[in-house]
């Protein structure tokens, strides 16, 4: 998996992070070094292997369709950045 | 009273011996010296920790006090307090006073645990040394040009230097067991399911878990009956009767059968580490058990399968952070994608963006397959490796690291020469199994050596006994760092 900067690029704007180009260069050299450590994943053969995302074989927990949580709005709103009339402010996305 | 295990200061306490404000006040000026020079806390708040100590003292008073009643705890800044500064160790939540308690930390407030402060961690717990934080490097109290390992690195070295009788930690690839070792105490990753996460805040989903670190065998399971338990809030938390932790530590350990992984002793650990490991299985037959060579054939893959999998769920976790609803949010944008894409270049450090890109880019259409879905065969192999390890034996045992404390800087310029250094501790993490550290000896500059032993699934207490008997039958859990006495 050979790395380009423009993949990097792509990459930091999936994850919504800003970079420079230096930024971009620097984090293709290192970035090339761990998909090396990668790539060793590829030389065993796993076409009869299941994946597992969990070590015990649960199911996902169901409850009842009941209001338990209390209301913490105000104690959620008041570490927000900006807020009013209860709504988290954001710039304008509609055009 | 520095130097007192936890079971020691509880005894104290609940004979009337001191009071938790006195014992706090202790832990909070030792803190501040000699404890300042290692840079363990993030935030101290000591009206607030006093506040709880009078609490506690008051709750014994009134004749409902537990174990754990008035004992002073650092808690590592991963963890939700209310009413607490938690960074995470990250700029990204530098102003988050959090609203609620996690789970783990609720229930150590109920028993009525006082917490001395908030502990020094790599940023958002990526890292295996604590030079990812945002608040500077922890040092090492056996050598402050060292480090003290990570992610809990200000978790083991308040420990370590009896800046507190025990702490909380978490670990998803090593970050409990791995700086024990480095700082010669004693850290405990329970099986995947065992601490509820709620609260915890999330790097890699599936391996995350919350663990006690103190100076003996004793005082983990004291604290892990204190942090354990089933929570309807956590979507992974393991609903199972409640278990006493120290009902096995005096148990006999004749018979028992050590396994011994070919991976875990080749030339991969310091000469020094493996001597001291050794020197302890040699000290556990004197104890009556037999060692048995076991094999992990898919033990070397454990890395890049780690750092696939840990980093993809970090990316999605991490999405959260958006400067809309709590912590940094960058002063000038145009609009509501720059704003996102400034708040996260500027709030997050250079280690966690890494793994944020490579998780992005590993999940991102045409490479799943490849990669995320790949990793997450491996690690099903790497699981039934061990299952079939356990049927040859009780416990496995080797190194934690293959190395002891290195120089602050030695590994920071090569982010896969960081990653190296849980090679041991990773594949436990991938297969959910529960893994310990103890101290087992000293390499020739005196820095300590961590013991693993990692059990079947929810064997802690059995775990806790091998541990308890190899620590009546030594003395290196006892020994402390210079300028620590």
């Amino acid at each position: 998996m050979a790395l380009e900067l423009d993949d990097v690029k792509r990459v930091a704007r999936l994850a919504r992070i800003a970079v420079t180009d230096e930024e971009a260069r620097s984090a293709l050299q290192q970035l090339g070094g761990i998909f090396s450590l990668i790539e060793q994943m590829q030389a065993v053969d796993v076409s009869r292997v299941e994946p597992m995302s969990h070590a015990q074989d649960i199911s996902l927990r169901l409850r009842e369709d009941k209001v338990t949580e209390d209301d913490a709005r105000d104690a959620l709103l008041a570490v927000a950045p900006e807020v009013e009339a209860g709504l988290y402010l954001v710039p304008k996305v509609i055009e | 009273m520095h130097d007192a295990t936890i079971k020691h200061l509880s005894d104290a306490l609940a004979a009337r011996r001191c009071s938790s404000v006195e014992l706090t006040r202790q832990f909070l000026d030792r803190i501040r010296s000699p404890g300042a020079q290692y840079n363990c806390f993030i935030t101290v708040d000591e009206e607030r920790s006093l506040a709880e100590a009078r609490a506690a003292d008051a709750l014994r008073a009134s004749g409902q006090a537990g174990p754990l009643t008035g004992v002073p705890l650092a808690q590592k800044d991963i963890f939700c307090a209310r009413g607490w500064l938690t960074t995470c160790g990250s700029k990204m939540l530098s102003n988050f006073v959090s609203p609620y308690d996690a789970h783990v930390i609720e229930r150590l407030r109920t028993a009525g645990a006082v917490t001395l402060g908030k502990t020094n961690m790599d940023e958002f717990a990526m890292g295996s040394s604590n030079e990812t934080s945002y608040y500077g490097p922890v040092r090492n109290p056996w050598n402050r040009d060292l480090v003290p390992g990570g992610s809990s690195g200000g978790s083991a070295a308040a420990v370590a230097a009896r800046l507190a009788p025990g702490a909380t930690g978490t670990d998803t690839g090593g970050s409990i067991r791995q700086p024990a070792a480095l700082t010669g105490i004693c850290g405990l990753k329970p099986t995947y399911g065992v601490c509820s996460r709620y609260g915890m805040i999330a790097f890699a989903s599936s391996l995350d878990q919350a663990g006690p670190m103190a100076r003996t065998a004793e005082d983990l399971a004291l604290l892990l009956n204190g942090m354990a338990g089933f929570d309807p809030r956590d979507s992974t938390s393991l609903e199972r009767e409640a278990e006493d932790y120290t009902r096995s530590l005096t148990d006999d350990l004749a018979g028992l059968r050590i396994g011994l992984p070919r991976q875990f002793f080749g030339d991969g650990a310091a000469p020094e580490v493996l001597a001291a490991v050794e020197a302890a299985l040699a000290q556990y037959r004197k104890l009556g058990c037999t060692t048995v060579e076991v094999d992990l054939p898919n033990m070397g893959l454990s890395v890049p399968v780690y750092y696939v999998l840990a980093p993809a769920e970090a990316s999605s976790n991490l999405g959260r952070y958006d400067g809309v609803r709590y912590g940094h949010r960058a002063k000038e944008y145009r609009d509501l994608v720059d704003m996102y894409e400034k708040t996260r270049a500027e709030g997050f450090g250079a280690e966690v963006k890494r793994r944020i890109l490579i998780g992005t880019y590993v999940l991102s259409a045409g490479y799943y397959d490849a990669y995320y879905i790949r990793a997450q065969k491996l690690r099903r192999l790497i699981a039934d490796d061990f299952r079939q390890a356990f049927a040859k034996c009780d416990v496995i045992m080797g190194p934690t690291s293959p190395t002891t404390a290195f120089a602050l800087g030695a590994k920071a310029g090569d982010p896969v020469q960081m990653y190296l250094s849980d090679i041991y501790t990773i594949a436990v993490n991938l297969a959910g199994l529960p893994g310990m550290s103890i101290p087992c000896g000293f390499d020739g500059r005196g820095l300590p050596v961590g013991l693993q032993i990692i059990g079947n699934y929810f064997s802690e207490a059995r775990m806790l006994n091998v541990a308890h008997r190899y620590q009546q039958a030594s003395d290196w859990h006892r020994r402390t760092p210079p300028g620590c006495a």
